[in-house]
């Protein structure tokens, strides 16, 4: 067992990573939320359900993990007074979570010390839940005005930057209000929500295969990361088990993935410095990934390839001799950039202090992944819920303590160097049986699923529902953006504005992933 | 600064050729004449709005600057304010907390302006569709000039939408 309480009854769920579930009241949540924090857990995850349809009211679940594994609460809450102690005091990452669970559902945390809406703007009004089984969409349109209280910074020349929706590069739409005296930044307050489109309501009304194709696009950036989030959460409900090839080949996808997006990070890095030829090399290397990925699988990015059951392409043999060559180029290629930026003064200038998140604040704030690893938050799911086929390969973490951007860049060049190495193994383990996925059409009632994955940027998550008939009632995918964005505005304080761009593509967070 | 030149030296010019037009992309009601096309010639400016894409056109647009594409070298190039910009290129469905800034956006270009939606979404709504937070495709909020399809479409398909636009009709 994960943690022991009294009141709490855990049953391990099936699937390919160490997870439970159990239903605790109200008023147990907050002392087992203390008891996994204090033996140095982390919540991953929060949402709600409409289970009044069931003949209960609604529900609060809660995703926690520790060594042991994944701990997914259920917490039932009456249909006319749906509130639930507050968890943000615990977990501070927990806020925002809390109100997207309001906007979406109208589940409340009580004594919540930040009451402002989250995802809502102005495309449905504030006394109706989307969520909600009864939403009606029409009824909900509203016109007003969008209305938003940022916290304001007061004293002699104190002045404020808005920046976005649209911002001046080709990035995501999201709102960021600096609070500035001169050049350096106070305080910053991130505004998002912009590129909510329905996604959650949208799983509702499709089948387990056409939820697949939305799961990958979630965000697009971990297609891969989040289709197979998708396809282990439902095995995890129908207890099948995805052929021998078809997770190596799941393997080799998402190490592909996070080779790509470290190439392409690390070509941005440079350029956000003013070192473009990191950006020209970078993305002469990316591009090459990319189109080996569409020459081999039939898609740069390798959307759809994985489905639940298994992987939906195979890998010929002149494809893995393809994918060889292209390691030890890239090996060779990544070692060389990486002398001419460990070398570059003006870029060491640039990278070094900027952005800095020490170790115990990353801790307090529950920091994931890549920017986690950066500063010391020794997380990664591949190695400590290795699923298979990572059981098998011994990953090796990459971690460093300074927490700066200069940590991060180091990070993202040990794991590319890694991913390459993890890449090689693959190739050379996968196994040659002709089997590529298990029969996984209809999903049994009522269940409860949930798969988690180490995507390039942090751990994915995907939490899985059936209704009595056994289609999908509930999806909730969950971006490690969550996590991080909350401590990318205490990166920035006391840095001066021009290195906000800098601060910002060094984590390179999601907006789409946690808009939803 | 011996390894960096070295580098550039070996790597030398990866640039393709850019794709020919498709007037298949062409959207019926191009609002634009002949003469004020050409005025564009090789000195094309673009503002990229994401109006609630998922993030994977973005890849490909960033995609479309890397050296085998080279979009600069063909005078185009992404710039950072409506205001500087010919030609806006749309990706997503567009969410409806984008509306707002896509309309201002859209009317903080210059006229003569154009618009190329990107993507299956930006086309027809995509996986999202219309919803309580969904406009669906980009021609319900501004007017479109050219569309691109694709999940998300590759970077020449791209390239060939931003030439589309700004070629002559035949």
């Amino acid at each position: 067992m994960p943690i022991t309480h009294p009141n709490l009854h855990l049953t391990r769920l099936a699937g390919a990573i160490p997870a439970w579930s159990g239903e605790i009241g109200p008023d147990d949540l907050q002392p087992i939320c203390q008891n996994v924090r204090d033996g140095g857990g982390r919540l991953v995850a929060l949402w709600g359900s409409d289970t009044r349809e069931q003949g209960n009211g609604y529900a609060l679940h809660v995703s926690l993990v520790n060594e042991a594994g994944l701990i997914c609460l259920s917490v039932p809450l009456p249909a006319d007074l749906p509130g639930y102690p507050d968890i943000s005091q615990i977990f501070p990452v927990a806020n925002r979570m809390q109100r997207a669970a309001y906007d979406l559902l109208g589940i409340y945390a009580h004594e919540g010390h930040d009451h402002r809406k989250w995802l809502r703007h102005g495309a449905w009004h504030g006394g109706s839940f989307p969520l909600r089984k009864d939403f009606d969409a029409t009824q909900s349109r509203t016109d007003e005005a969008d209305a938003y209280p940022f916290v304001q910074v007061e004293g002699l020349g104190v002045h404020e930057i808005a920046v976005g929706p649209v911002h001046a590069g080709t990035i995501e739409p999201g709102h960021f209000r600096f609070s500035v005296v001169g050049e350096k930044t106070l305080r910053l307050e991130e505004r998002f929500g912009y590129t909510h489109k329905g996604i959650e309501k949208r799983f509702e009304s499709m089948s387990l295969q056409q939820g697949t194709k939305l799961a990958g696009r979630v965000s697009g950036d971990s297609t891969v990361a989040y289709a197979w989030a998708y396809a282990m959460a439902a095995e995890s409900i129908a207890a099948v088990t995805p052929p021998d090839r078809a997770v190596w080949l799941r393997a080799l996808f998402l190490e592909r993935e996070r080779i790509a997006n470290h190439l392409g990070d690390l070509g941005y890095l440079g350029n956000d410095v003013a070192l473009s030829f990191g950006f020209a090399q970078f993305w002469i290397l990316k591009e090459q990934v990319l189109r080996n990925n569409a020459a081999l699988f039939g898609h740069r990015y390798l959307m759809d390839k994985i489905i639940p059951g298994g992987v939906a392409v195979d890998l010929t043999e002149p494809g893995k001799r393809t994918l060889f060559e292209e390691c030890a180029m890239l090996e060779h290629e990544v070692r060389v950039l990486r002398g001419i930026y460990e070398e570059h003064a003006g870029v060491q200038d640039r990278f070094i202090g900027a952005g800095r998140i020490e170790p115990k604040l990353a801790a307090r704030l529950g920091l994931c992944g890549l920017a986690g690893r950066a500063s010391s938050q020794a997380w990664d799911a591949r190695v400590q819920f290795p699923c298979a086929p990572y059981d098998k390969l011994d990953v090796q973490m990459a971690t460093y303590r300074n927490g700066d951007v200069a940590a991060r860049v180091i990070v993202r060049f040990d794991e590319l160097f890694e991913s390459l190495r993890l890449q090689r193994e693959i190739l050379t383990h996968l196994t040659h049986d002709d089997i590529l996925s298990a029969p996984l059409e209809k999903l049994p009632a009522n269940g409860f699923g949930v798969g988690m994955v180490e995507g390039w940027r942090g751990e994915v998550l995907v939490a899985m529902h059936t209704d009595a008939q056994g289609n999908l009632t509930r999806v909730h995918p969950h971006d490690p953006s969550w996590q991080n964005w909350p401590v990318l505005e205490h990166a920035v304080i006391g840095n001066i504005v021009p290195d906000f761009p800098l601060i910002n593509k060094s984590f390179n967070l999601s907006y789409s992933g946690q808009d939803l | 600064m011996y390894q960096l030149i070295k580098q550039i030296i070996k790597t030398g010019i990866k640039t393709e050729n850019p794709p020919q037009p498709d007037e298949a992309m062409r959207v019926d009601t191009q609002r634009l004449q002949e003469d004020i096309l050409r005025l564009f010639g090789n000195a094309l400016n673009i503002r990229h709005v994401d109006a609630g894409s998922c993030n994977g056109c973005e890849l490909e647009i960033h995609a479309v600057n890397n050296a085998y594409y080279n979009i600069e070298g063909l005078g185009i190039k992404f710039v950072a304010s409506p205001r500087h910009a010919d030609m806006l290129l749309v990706t997503g469905p567009v969410s409806r907390h984008m509306v707002t800034a896509l309309k201002r956006t859209f009317d903080a270009t210059p006229e003569p302006k154009l618009v190329v939606a990107i993507g299956d979404c930006a086309c027809d709504g995509g996986i999202f569709g219309e919803s309580y937070a969904s406009c669906g495709r980009i021609a319900n909020v501004i007017p479109v000039d050219v569309v691109v399809s694709g999940c998300p479409p590759t970077p020449t398909a791209i390239l060939q939408g931003i030439l589309t636009a700004i070629s002559t009709r035949k």
